[in-house]
């Protein structure tokens, strides 16, 4: 039922905020030495979240642009952009879901 | 230590990541208050002190956390120095120096503050993103 109502959305909200985890758990972790940083196939999980058949994909990891001697992957940059990029864009999703419950407001209200 | 078994949030999480920053802190700290003291005997000399981070993952969310190993003492040697004025020099008047890198030490507790700050700021975001979402209707 709520698909019906709110379509991809709820599925892309809910993994905007998963996403949000692993991201800051990459920023948390760089200076844990031999930590690699990891990252939500987003288009592959959303494909998943959708089809209740299919299996939730595995976290992909990071490619290093340049690995460091301690083993760490995390590149403080990269992440700290997708993480602001992940934050718009679930602003973005639940905006598009605010808008859809005040339509259905509007239409059970009658106005 | 995952909480009490409890799943991890992103709170406890950044929780974790900064008072393990604040351990790196005080230790580099520590470092630097002990430098320049010195010591009548090689054992007796401080060595500087290092945290040692270790990643937490917590498999149901997909959070990895971090926790602190501990606290390693460094193998340098002290620097052995002939001051036979100086009150702590032992019979053949040679004192033991602690051997802290200040700059090093200056260093590590800049990233550990850049670090601090980045947590501040992600904790902030999410927090803000889920008060939006809370009160939306």
């Amino acid at each position: 039922m709520s698909e019906k109502i709110f379509g991809i959305h709820a599925a892309a909200l809910e993994l905007r905020s998963q996403r949000m985890g692993v991201l800051t758990s990459n920023i948390a972790n760089a200076a844990t030495p031999g930590y690699k940083a990891r990252d939500i196939d987003f288009s592959a999980a959303l494909d998943a979240k959708l089809d209740p058949s299919a299996r939730t994909p595995d976290l992909v990891y990071r490619r290093p642009t340049m690995p460091s001697l301690d083993g760490n992957t995390v590149e403080m940059g990269r992440e700290q952009v997708a993480f602001a990029e992940n934050a718009l864009r679930y602003s973005a999703s639940l905006s598009f879901l605010q808008g859809k419950v005040n339509n259905i407001t509007r239409a059970l209200k009658g106005e | 230590m995952v909480s009490d078994g409890k799943p991890m949030t992103l709170f406890s999480m950044t929780e974790n990541a900064m008072s393990a920053q604040l351990v790196r802190m005080n230790a580099a700290t520590s470092n630097l208050a002990n430098a320049g003291s010195v010591a009548s005997s090689e054992d007796q000399a401080y060595r500087p002190i290092r945290a040692v981070f270790a990643t937490e993952l917590d498999r149901a969310s997909g959070i990895s956390s971090i926790r602190t190993e501990g606290l390693v003492r460094s193998e340098v040697e002290p620097n052995k120095r002939y001051e036979p004025n100086n009150p702590m020099a032992d019979e053949d008047g040679f004192i033991w120096e602690a051997p802290v890198d200040e700059t090093a030490e200056m260093v590590e507790i800049m990233e550990s503050s850049r670090q601090y700050q980045n947590m501040v700021q992600a904790l902030q975001t999410a927090k803000q993103l889920m008060l939006e979402t809370l009160r939306s209707n």
